[in-house]
């Protein structure tokens, strides 16, 4: 018991660096490449100018960055939604193993996507 | 107490504890709109968490070459993804604004020593919100 509540504040703050990049940057990504641009409202950027905005280093470490931290923001959170809303708390090395190993494997599959890009 | 019957250590086992336990549902927040509030704005980590791994399948589509990001963008285009897209926005927007909302009780901003009010911080953020959106929409569009 006495680890898992020194753990809280590391836990926490990757919970709230996530929280704040995805409350920033994801509406955007979603409103623009999920809904004005299959509508047609805007142009559709070519393959290969996005490409070669993917491959710009700052482009890829913007993107692993708010990729992993915002699945931390959500393992935090979703453990605690676990917790108080379907009542799990007996569960919890479960959850935790669930939410921030789900977080961290996610990482490195990020890491590997933008690395090999 | 002299009259309390005596409990041997395995009947104390057998026989547990009658410690009171309301047994709660797990919709026990539907009744009030506040915690009707709370539970969607835990929910939101979900889609966070669901549009992560939406643009991390994009990222792997666009270094697949031309036809795995055409088909990809076929996809974004069908009546089900936009439909979900837009569930997606709202609830995003939702994370958005409430997380603004609480960060002044989270932190506390302080100019000399004047804290500066929460309703500012607010605004500052929700202002700051819209330019970056607007500059990484000018970028993914002008590309």
């Amino acid at each position: 018991m006495a680890a898992k509540k020194h753990n809280d504040p590391f836990w926490w703050t990757l919970f709230g660096a996530g929280g704040t990049l995805s409350a920033f940057l994801l509406p955007v990504h979603v409103a623009l490449i999920g809904i004005a641009i299959p509508l047609g409202w805007l142009e559709a950027p070519g393959y290969e100018s996005l490409r070669s905005l993917v491959e710009h280093p700052i482009t890829r470490i913007y993107l692993f960055v708010l990729i992993s931290l915002s699945l931390f923001h959500w393992a935090h959170r979703f453990r605690y939604t676990l917790y108080d809303g379907l009542m799990l708390k007996h569960l919890e090395s479960y959850i935790m193993v669930f939410c921030y190993g789900g977080a961290l494997a996610g990482t490195i599959i990020t890491a590997i996507l933008v690395i090999t890009f | 107490m002299s009259n309390a019957p005596k409990i041997s250590a395995g009947e104390r086992v057998r026989y547990k504890p009658q410690i009171y336990m309301p047994q709660m549902s797990i919709f026990w927040w539907v009744k009030d709109r506040a915690y009707v509030f709370f539970i969607i704005r835990e929910l939101t980590s979900l889609v966070v968490a669901a549009y992560v791994i939406l643009m991390m399948i994009q990222i792997n589509a666009l270094s697949q070459g031309p036809e795995a990001w055409q088909a990809l963008t076929d996809w974004f285009a069908t009546p089900f993804s936009i439909g979900l897209h837009i569930v997606f926005l709202i609830l995003l927007i939702f994370h958005t604004l409430t997380w603004f909302w609480v960060a002044p009780t989270a932190m506390v901003v302080r100019i000399g020593s004047k804290k500066v009010p929460g309703s500012i911080l607010i605004a500052g953020n929700i202002a700051m919100w819209l330019i970056i959106s607007l500059a990484i929409g000018w970028l993914i569009v002008s590309i």
